[in-house]
């Protein structure tokens, strides 16, 4: 969990606008809330994304 | 010092620690120039481990203590991790107030009962992972 307002340079730097916005491996981005399934999901594909482009 | 929880607060906090099973250790970085968070923070994670006696809090120095800061992988103050029987990643940057108070209590209790509330089919997705996620969860206080 990261504060926005006092790490504003985290904010800035993955265009935090609102909140909660879950950055996952620094490369996929999620706004709001989402159902659990969909999340994992999202998770799965940034975790496969990682392995295959490797550090961006 | 004048508490940040009142009496209403501590008796509501009181009742969510009762849910702990297994003790939790707080480990709080801090540092004493350039962080304008850190003072309240370590007094209100200290007003909370008052509350319980399975919660013990841990202090250090982020520019003093490097080393314990290289075992836990935090960088910035005010940092806190929250770990039970093992170490599950979980970390807190800035103020957990407001919201992030509740997710601090909530936090509290699942490392405490090692119980993610995950659902199985999430538990067995995540299984297969081959390697380790990072998720970073911008959030406010209000």
């Amino acid at each position: 969990m990261i504060e926005s307002v006092e790490f504003p340079h985290l904010a800035h730097r993955h265009n935090v606008f609102g909140v909660p916005k879950t950055v996952i491996n620094d490369r996929v981005y999620l706004e709001g809330a989402l159902p659990e399934a969909l999340f994992v999901d999202r998770i799965l594909e940034a975790s496969q994304q990682t392995a295959a482009g490797g550090g961006r | 010092m004048m508490g940040l929880l009142n009496e209403a607060d501590r008796k509501t906090v009181q009742g969510r620690l009762e849910e702990m099973a297994r003790p939790v250790r707080i480990v709080y970085f801090t540092q004493e120039l350039e962080c304008q968070f850190c003072r309240e923070t370590g007094q209100l994670l200290a007003e909370v481990v008052s509350l319980s006696s399975r919660i013990h809090l841990e202090t250090y120095d982020l520019q003093v203590d490097r080393e314990k800061a290289a075992q836990y992988g935090v960088d910035k103050v005010p940092g806190t991790v929250v770990e039970g029987d093992q170490d599950y990643g979980i970390r807190f940057y800035g103020m957990p107030s407001g919201y992030e108070f509740v997710s601090l209590l909530e936090t509290i209790v699942a490392v405490s009962r090692a119980d993610s509330g995950l659902q199985p089919a999430t538990r067995e997705i995540l299984a297969q992972l081959q390697n380790p996620v990072r998720l970073q969860v911008f959030v406010t206080p209000t």
